[in-house]
């Protein structure tokens, strides 16, 4: 299965993830081959298979409702890149 | 051509948990920016979702209380998509399995009909943080203090056919939310937000027209007001020769009209897939039980036990119940009073319209239903005449004290003495010779009893009102009959 | 003291023949002057760790001490580390400190074992050669030039340089095992959920796993024992007992039933490394324990189903790197999703990219059942190969990689070439099964892997096993001839 120039684009997009031209190239090829042996799976029958998500047969455990968690704002916002009053810096959102 | 309106709703319920559905953090209204978003809420590298029990309770309660399916097992989703507000670039919800499959309510209109309306399902997911647009020099402020607080969204089935049903099915589900206890269904706070989805057809096709979504809508009268302008506006868009777009809109109460949102510029393609953070949530039939036998009692019972226990007719009751504090409200004032009908009347009449005019809530209302009963009681043994009461009630609002203390300063108790009566009686009819002379003068029935009120209502103005009407009517007819 | 395994040094240290501190520095020391050959550290914390050991020591003295007290190790930068930079080999995470302990570490730390720093790795964990770092490639001790394999590639290399006896990995399809198998190392990927996974960089969630790097069997049980456990932070966690996991090392493997998928035997492999890897199973038959080849028939598509799962669970864990929490931002962001753009492809590598990209289109509207509904179709049969085969058999072998290490540079170009690097053992992180590679021979002078194969939470059995194997043998006591 190959992949159009165009899907690489609006993929990217998806993915917020800028490719320059030549970048795009590049990966057509590759992104074609990866997406070539994956089509292997194609050829397996499948019917009547339940998809497996997880490996586990197991079920989500219930937290009880409670609070645990203190405030470390000091903390958490050492590590971020732009803050100003407790809050977090992006360029304006336009709605 | 005969248009028909479809209407469905989508509503995203905050529940009132302690804690996020998927952190410890606390959901506690009004804390410092960024105080109450932990490690997970942030999204930071490693961290990982668990699921509070809480919020599973409180959809299994919604799902029990419109009698829906309730889904013994279900499955969480990540919905991908880039937003400042959204952490970690996914939101978890669930697409295909949701905890709360299809149900239903009823809801009444106010020509008295009833008309059930379907529920699709209803999904968990987490809420995402909120932008500030505050000016920090051209740049949004990110708070995800509310990021993570769990949410239920409530899907209708396209089974509403005009914008009252629209509000009267809001008004139900905010009903039965507050009911429970498992939101305070705020709609200007935003613990319950509405997304209507419109659309017309002509009358008699089957295959629906292209909606549009109104994204948002933030209070019960607005979301009347939104589709009925957008039904409009669609209408005339396709009589215009037009076609209605499949997009979102916005309602601008101020022009009162709908708008179309910035289009984005590729369609957002979520790439829904079960999260494998979080394991298929299993609940069994002894746990639904138990919480089905602690629900408490829900609109519609306690509108059947209205009309039961306390004899009021279906469309008196109706309206009582649309919030449990209410409904509490005026349980205290018709056992208080031992007049239901009358607690009803006041509740719904001259309460109902302060209330509406000062923006006031049951919580706040400044009369409390011991007062109010008392005003009732006060009425019926006669103290005073029933149109004092609205000035006693109005007095009541205003925080004047007690409905005794205002009656006796204001002076406003019924002379009911007969004495008093018969002075004010026979002063009057010395005072009105002329009306007098006319009343027993005229033949005709009916203008004599016209007549006779003007009479009757010259006794009252000189009372100043506080004559009670029966006795006034009773001696002025004795001293008549005696001179005529 | 370098040439000690760990058992052997915590036997020393419970003698007094030495301190954790003299130890940690002789560590320290050999670091510096060695890695710049192998490069297998991003971060060496020297206080830090010399305030852990000398902590060691203190609790030593105070009868507090433990099998892993005093006992200097590396963490995989996958693993948080508390106000230890931890960067998941990638220019998005260079200065990013957590302000948190991962599950894994905290254990590790109240074990009073040192962490004298991070090793190298490939790429958000993308990778089968260490050759994806943003840090540089690692190179192996076995001969300049040569891959250690990946994505644990700095643990694996300065276990086999002897810089340090015991590091902690990860392995989402084969990154724990296939750089054991090419350094001379025990390798062992336990049970999915049997190692919390909170903390831990998330590549692909329902894949990873925790696991260990040692010189051999008793070193990895000793490791286990400590790392192992239910952790409710971790929804995938699961809360079974962990036993101690040297207890049943000596035990006998008469009886043992053995199985040699016939799949695993076929092209990719050389006939010098099935030679090698059969070898290496007799020793089995002469320690009482039977043969027989079984079939694990869908096996030709583990790696298809792999490279559709994990980039796709990738593409949304890696989402949260946005530039506005933590990691790396671009310069002056001109608008929201300028940001998110430059910041994205600024901080991630070519290989990272692409698995987003493979991972978000086959998520994507209309190639989601053909890709990821599909390829999670294919991962239950293979599961129920698994299970069928354990049925017959207590134990899977094989080989681990298809070849010893290659030359740094010659898969670089091909990406195809390099995932099979991964063929022979993906489908046990596909099925969740524990797996290890344990040395097994040479080829070219270069060690060879045996893979071994064990049923949900067999991890005891695995390494029963392997030590028995191990005291017999010396492959692994084999001594890499760059090593220190």
């Amino acid at each position: 299965m190959s992949i159009s120039r165009d899907k690489i684009e609006q993929v990217a997009w998806l993915a917020r993830i800028r490719l320059e031209d030549s970048e795009k190239e590049a990966l057509e090829g590759k992104l074609s081959d990866i997406l070539g042996m994956v089509d292997q799976l194609q050829a397996s029958d499948t019917d009547g298979i339940t998809p497996m998500a997880h490996p586990l047969d197991a079920t989500q455990r219930l937290r009880p409702d409670e609070v645990t968690e203190t405030n470390k704002r000091e903390r958490f916002q050492a590590v971020a890149p732009e803050t100003q009053d407790g809050l977090y810096l992006v360029p304006r959102v336009v709605e | 051509m005969q248009w028909e309106t479809v209407i469905g709703l989508e509503v995203h319920v905050q529940l009132a948990t302690q804690s996020k559905i998927f952190s410890g953090a606390s959901t506690a209204f009004g804390a410092e920016p960024n105080a109450q978003a932990s490690a997970v809420d942030l999204a930071m590298p490693g961290m990982l979702p668990v699921l509070n029990e809480g919020a599973v309770r409180m959809a299994v309660q919604f799902g029990l209380a419109v009698n829906a399916n309730i889904a013994h097992r279900s499955v969480f989703d990540r919905k991908n998509y880039f937003y400042a507000d959204l952490p970690k670039g996914y939101q978890i919800s669930q697409m295909y399995h949701p905890i709360v499959g299809k149900g239903e309510v009823s809801v009444n209109l106010s020509d008295g009909s009833e008309r059930t309306i379907g529920i699709e399902h209803a999904h968990l997911e987490e809420d995402a943080g909120k932008s500030l647009h505050e000016d920090f020099q051209g740049q949004s402020g990110i708070d995800l203090n509310r990021a993570g607080t769990p949410l239920l969204e409530i899907v209708s089935e396209p089974d509403m056919r005009s914008a009252e049903e629209a509000a009267a099915y809001l008004r139900k589900i905010h009903a039965i939310v507050t009911y429970l206890g498992i939101s305070d269904g705020d709609m200007s706070q935003g613990s319950m937000r509405c997304d209507c989805n419109v659309s017309v057809r002509p009358k008699g096709q089957t295959e629906f027209g292209t909606r549009s979504e109104i994204k948002n809508v933030n209070s019960f009268r607005f979301v009347e007001k939104a589709i009925n302008t957008e039904v409009e506006r669609q209408i005339e868009l396709i009589e215009d020769g037009g076609e209605v777009q499949q997009e979102t809109r916005l309602y601008d109460a101020d022009r009162d009209e709908t708008r179309s949102m910035r289009t984005k510029e590729f369609a957002n393609d979520y790439r829904y897939f079960p999260d494998p953070d979080l394991l298929p949530v299993e609940i069994d039939d002894t746990y639904i039980n138990a919480i089905r036998d602690g629900l408490p009692e829900l609109p519609d019972a306690k509108q059947a036990r209205f009309v039961t226990e306390y004899g009021l007719n279906a469309d008196e009751a109706a309206p009582l119940v649309q919030s449990q504090a209410l409904a509490d409200y005026f349980e205290q004032v018709a056992r208080g009073s031992g007049d239901a009908r009358q607690a009803a009347n006041w509740i719904m009449g001259e309460l109902a319209r302060l209330m509406n005019q000062n923006e006031v809530e049951i919580q706040d209302c400044p009369v409390n239903a011991g007062d109010l009963a008392t005003l009732i009681l006060r009425v019926q043994d006669g103290t005073i005449s029933g149109k004092l009461a609205k000035q006693v009630f109005e007095a009541l609002w205003n925080g004047e004290g007690s409905p005794d203390d205002i009656i006796e300063q204001q002076g406003l108790k019924q002379v009911s003495d007969s004495g008093e009566i018969e002075a004010l009686v026979d002063q009057v009819l010395a005072d009105n010779q002329a009306m007098v002379d006319d009343y027993l003068g005229e033949e005709v029935a009916k203008k004599q009893k016209k007549k006779f009120n003007a009479l009757v209502g010259q006794v009252m103005k000189a009372s100043q009102g506080k004559a009670n009407p029966a006795q006034v009517n009773e001696i002025l007819q004795q001293r008549l009959d005696t001179k005529g | 003291m370098h040439t000690s395994t760990l058992s052997e040094l915590a036997r020393a240290l419970e003698a007094g023949e030495t301190t954790s501190e003299a130890l940690t520095r002789e560590t320290l020391e050999r670091i510096r002057a060695h890695d710049g050959r192998y490069n297998s550290f991003i971060t060496v914390a020297e206080e830090r760790a010399l305030e852990q050991a000398r902590a060691a020591d203190q609790a030593r003295t105070e009868g507090r001490a433990g099998p892993l007290t005093g006992i200097p190790f590396a963490h995989k930068d996958i693993f948080c580390t508390e106000d230890l930079l931890t960067t998941c080999g990638s220019r998005m995470l260079e200065n990013f400190a957590p302000p948190y302990n991962s599950t894994v570490a905290q254990k590790l730390d109240d074990a009073g074992a040192v962490c004298v720093g991070k090793a190298n790795m490939d790429e958000f964990a993308m990778g089968s050669s260490n050759e994806t770092s943003y840090f540089g490639p690692v190179t192996n001790p076995w001969g300049d030039g040569l891959v250690p394999g990946g994505s644990s590639g700095g643990s694996a290399a300065a276990v086999a340089a002897r810089l340090v006896p015991a590091a902690t990995a990860t392995d989402t399809g084969g990154s724990i095992r296939q750089p054991a198998a090419l350094c001379g190392l025990t390798g062992l990927k336990p049970t999915y959920g049997r190692i919390s996974r909170y903390g831990i960089i998330a590549f692909a969630s329902s894949l990873d796993q925790a696991g260990t790097l040692t010189r051999d069997a008793r070193d990895a049980a000793l490791m286990l024992n400590t790392m192992a456990g239910f952790d409710p932070k971790d929804s995938t966690s699961l809360d079974r007992e962990v036993p101690d996991y040297c207890a049943s090392l000596d035990n006998d493997l008469s009886g043992l039933r053995i199985g040699l998928p016939k799949e695993y035997f076929s092209d990719e492999l050389s006939p010098e490394m099935a030679e090698q890897v059969r070898n290496a199973v007799r020793e089995y038959e002469n320690l009482g324990a039977t043969v027989k080849e079984i079939s694990l028939p869908h096996s030709h598509l583990a790696v298809a189903a792999y490279y559709v799962i994990a980039p796709a669970e990738a593409s949304a864990n890696l989402s949260r790197f946005d530039g506005v929490r933590y990691g790396h931002r671009c310069e002056n962001p001109q608008d929201l999703n300028d940001l998110y753009l430059r910041s994205r492809s600024e901080g991630f590598g070519e290989e990272v990219k692409r698995r987003i990209l493979v991972g978000t289109y086959a998520l994507s509207a209309g190639f989601f059942d053909a890709y990821y509904l599909k390829a999670q179709k294919v991962r239950r049969l293979i599961q129920q190969d698994f299970t069928d085969a354990f049925n017959e058999v207590d134990l899977i072998m094989g080989p681990t990689s298809p070849s010893p290490a290659f030359a740094q540079g010659d898969k670089t170009d091909d990406p195809i070439n390099m995932y099979l690097e991964d063929v022979f053992t993906i489908a046990s992180n596909l099925a969740g099964l524990p797996a290890m590679s344990i040395p097994g021979g040479m080829v070219n002078n270069l060690p060879v892997g045996l893979q071994i194969i064990g049923n949900y939470f067999d991890e005891a059995r695995m390494l029963n096993a392997a030590h028995r194997f191990q005291q017999v043998t010396d492959w692994h006591q084999q001594v890499a001839p760059n090593g220190v």
